[in-house]
């Protein structure tokens, strides 16, 4: 809940109270005037009924902070400001006749009589707060949902921004670049074929949405761009190879996924060894889950025993709590200190 | 016959530079090499003039590869690292080449290393430490007699210093390395390592306790039995980094 600012609050608080004591005046003057009493006995009355109104006002003020009924829920609210006016009016009796005016005959006739009116008058007021309350807050709640829709966006346009910067890494467009330099001098039908997977590729990276989910065909299909790129580079070391099952092509994830764990596989694979590696995905379709491995080797003796998921993995890992809400769906292993594995588990709604 | 190595990993980039060269008939290219292991047996070997060398790749990076060689040859490097990062050690190379590089660029680079061989030349240094690898913090890479040995820090006991060497203690082992001990104390991880002495850098998690020695002098004893002295500046570094 936002706060006021102070000088808004002690405004408001002192806008409240003459609120309340002009009342007071008001209905002490329509006591004198219809009824004869005294300015004192008028100011008692009505100052007294007033006063606990107040008081029930303020009760009703704290209610609607930490209980906001929808409309359809709202009689829960009437029944409360009607209880809140019965006490108040016994209070008021309770209060008169025993300590302010004990032994005012006249006056006692008066209070008995208008117990309903007076019921009925302090119940109204109760409800006006009860009403206004409900508004205050409500603005208040809109304005708090406001900002944090804002902030989310925010959050969302970031993260967008980041995967961009992950995809296109400098280094790997460049070094692809490169290759289809060197492939233009002596192999320009080559050349010519890099170029329209590198612009393939990074259309898909571009257009594709950040939230969207699509298909583990489609996901696949795009990973394929990126290892054809990969395997002009390195295909004299690298091989890949790619199982899925026939129920997991159907099944979804989000988008641009598995490419920066498949470059991380890669790049852990090539730079930790120095002979042949074999980049293995697999898929598989298990109950609702689908799960994607990714396989890399690694040197045992000279990588250092890794903590967490590592860094080219964890911005993975964040996207998926924020899209599942929802830990270890990024988990990592190692098989016989030779072969890393990464596996994805994306639950299937 | 002037004679030069391509170090690259990806064959079609040194295939790129190996067109270039085309244009010089006094250059000869003996070796092209896949990794910094065939670099480093390569350049011991031909003892080459020139060398074209990579930054990214497999086991030991370019600048871990030139810290194994004795008297490096001049050094063109081919990367695609941005030159912001290239800056860092401009003066000391010939000449940097960003992938993807033009005839022209190459030509200028080879220009500038034909002047430079006029003047006497000078090794490669690497200037700033900012540019250096992030995996090179987690690994040092040592000779062997003709093996290169990558040793991870976290296997380290100590380093001592040995007159323009120094001594790296792993568990099992010691390898010799020539680097200073001010560069391990700047380049090895602050939380881990500490220069205890002017001859000595511990790490941490090897240590099991301090003992006072004489009056005002202390030693630390390590998980291996090794005593390390202390000096007065060691001692209270020792203190505040493990919060006593």
């Amino acid at each position: 809940m936002a706060t006021l600012p102070k000088f808004l609050s002690s405004r408001l608080i002192l806008g409240y109270l003459a609120w309340w004591i002009v009342l007071t005046i008001i209905q002490a003057y329509a006591i004198t005037d219809a009824f004869h009493f005294t300015w004192e006995v008028a100011l008692l009355d009505s100052g007294c009924i007033i006063f606990l109104a107040a008081i029930s006002g303020q009760i009703m003020h704290n209610t609607v902070r930490y209980y906001q009924p929808s409309i359809k829920r709202s009689f829960h609210m009437i029944i409360w400001g009607i209880a809140l006016a019965v006490l108040c009016v016994v209070g008021h009796r309770f209060i008169m006749t025993n300590y302010l005016i004990p032994d005012d005959s006249a006056y006692l006739t008066y209070l008995a009589g208008s117990y309903i009116f007076r019921g009925v008058f302090t119940w109204i007021m109760i409800s006006m707060m009860g009403t206004i309350s409900w508004v205050w807050f409500y603005f208040q709640d809109q304005r708090a949902r406001e900002s944090y829709e804002q902030d989310v966006a925010k959050l969302a346009r970031e993260a967008e921004l980041t995967t961009l910067r992950q995809q296109l890494q400098p280094h790997f467009l460049f070094n692809s670049l490169n290759s289809i330099s060197a492939l233009a001098g002596t192999r320009p039908e080559e050349a010519r074929k890099m170029i329209q997977q590198l612009s393939d590729f990074l259309r898909g990276t571009i257009k594709r949405d950040n939230q969207q989910l699509v298909t583990l065909e489609e996901e696949l299909r795009h990973l394929q761009l990126y290892l054809d790129i990969e395997k002009v580079r390195f295909g004299h070391r690298m091989k890949t190879e790619i199982e899925k099952d026939e129920a997991s092509l159907t099944m979804v994830l989000p988008s641009l996924l598995l490419q920066p764990i498949v470059e991380n596989a890669i790049k852990f694979g090539l730079y930790d060894t120095t002979g042949e590696i074999t980049i293995r995905v697999t898929a598989r379709a298990v109950e609702n889950n689908l799960k994607v491995t990714v396989e890399n080797p690694f040197d045992a003796e000279t990588t250092q025993p890794r903590q967490g998921v590592g860094f080219g993995l964890a911005g993975i890992q964040r996207r998926l709590y924020l899209l599942y809400a929802r830990n270890h769906l990024l988990t990592t292993r190692q098989l016989e200190n030779q072969i890393f594995i990464t596996e994805v588990t994306i639950p299937q709604t | 016959m002037i004679r030069t190595i391509l170090i690259d990993d990806e064959p079609l980039a040194r295939s790129i530079t190996r067109e270039y060269l085309q244009g010089y008939p006094d250059i000869e290219i003996v070796q092209e090499c896949n990794d910094g292991f065939e670099g480093v047996k390569a350049i011991s070997q031909h003892k080459p003039d020139l060398i074209f060398l990579d930054i990214q790749m497999p086991k030991i990076n370019g600048f871990e590869m030139l810290e194994l060689i004795d008297t490096p040859p001049a050094v063109i490097f081919t990367t695609a690292f941005d030159e912001y990062a290239m800056k860092a050690f401009e003066a000391h190379a010939i000449d940097y080449l960003l992938k993807p590089f033009s005839k022209d660029r190459f030509d200028k680079a080879m220009q500038k290393w034909k002047q430079q061989k006029q003047s006497a030349s000078e090794p490669v240094k690497i200037l700033s430490e900012e540019i250096r690898q992030p995996e090179e913090r987690n690994r040092i890479v040592v000779k062997e007699g003709s093996n290169i040995r990558i040793i991870p820090v976290h296997e380290i006991q100590y380093i001592e210093a040995y007159d323009d060497y120094v001594k790296i203690f792993t568990l099992k082992e010691m390898f010799l390395k020539k680097k200073t001990m001010g560069f391990y104390e700047q380049s090895l991880n602050a939380d881990q390592f500490v220069r205890v002495h002017r001859s000595y850098i511990i790490q941490l998690s090897q240590l099991t306790r301090i003992e006072p020695l004489e009056k005002d002098t202390h030693i630390a004893l390590l998980k291996t039995g090794a005593k390390i002295p202390l000096s007065k500046t060691g001692y209270a570094k020792l203190k505040t980094v493990l919060g006593l």
